[in-house]
C-alpha cells in the first residue's frame, strides 16, 4: 500500500506561490515554471477574452449572494486575477444591459475567469510534481 | 459591429485554444484536439440555432 497516495499533505509554499502568480497573471504560473509557450498562449488568449468582454459591454458582477447566479458570476469574474482588479480600479465593466452584445460580453468575462481557474489548477499540479 | 456569428467564432476559437494547450502537450495533439473542439463548438451552436428556429421563445 502506498502511504503517500492516501496521506493528505499541506501544499508547499512554492505551490501556493505558483498558484497565486498563476491567478494574478493568466499564464504566469506556467511562465514561472518554464513552460513559456503554454504561459504565453494562456496570457494572450485569456487577456484577449477579458478585454473583449469589457469591449462588448459585459458586466463585472457584484458579490450579491442574495441573487445566487449574480454571486456565482462574480466569483467566476474574480478568477481572471489582475485584469479583474485593474478593470475594477478603472471603473470599467459597468455593463450596458441594453447593448446587443451585453450577453456576449458577460460570456467572455465569465469564461475568461473560469478558464483561468483551470489554468491555475494545472500550474499547481505541475508545481507539485503531479504532471 | 454586432455580428453574432463573428463573436461566437472568436469565442469558440479562444476557448478551444486554451483547452487544447491545457489538456495536450504535443503540438500535433494540440492541433487535433483544438480543431475538434472548435468544430464541435461551431457545429453544435449552428445545429442548436436551427433546432430552435421552429420554436421561438
Amino acid at each position: 500500500m502506498r502511504a503517500d497516495a492516501t496521506t493528505t499533505r499541506a501544499p508547499s509554499i512554492s505551490v501556493v506561490l505558483v498558484g497565486l502568480a498563476a491567478w494574478l497573471v493568466p499564464g504566469g504560473g506556467h511562465l514561472w515554471l518554464g513552460r513559456r509557450v503554454k504561459g504565453l498562449v494562456f496570457l494572450g488568449a485569456l487577456v484577449t477574452m477579458f478585454v473583449m468582454g469589457l469591449a462588448l459591454q459585459g458586466r463585472l458582477f457584484p458579490f450579491e449572494f442574495s441573487q445566487p447566479l449574480v454571486g456565482l458570476a462574480a466569483l467566476a469574474d474574480l478568477g481572471a486575477g489582475l485584469p479583474y482588479f485593474v478593470s475594477w480600479a478603472l471603473d470599467a465593466g459597468k455593463g450596458q444591459v441594453i447593448a446587443a452584445t451585453y450577453e456576449y460580453g458577460n460570456a467572455f468575462l465569465i469564461v475568461a475567469g473560469l478558464l483561468n481557474s483551470l489554468v491555475v489548477l494545472d500550474a499547481c499540479d505541475i508545481a507539485a510534481g503531479r504532471k | 459591429m454586432t455580428s453574432h456569428l463573428l463573436y461566437m467564432t472568436v469565442f469558440a476559437f479562444l476557448v478551444s485554444l486554451v483547452f487544447a494547450v491545457l489538456l495536450k502537450d504535443q503540438p500535433r495533439e494540440q492541433l487535433r484536439f483544438g480543431a475538434l473542439a472548435f468544430g464541435g463548438f461551431m457545429l453544435g451552436a449552428l445545429a442548436l440555432g436551427w433546432l430552435m428556429y421552429p420554436f421561438p421563445l
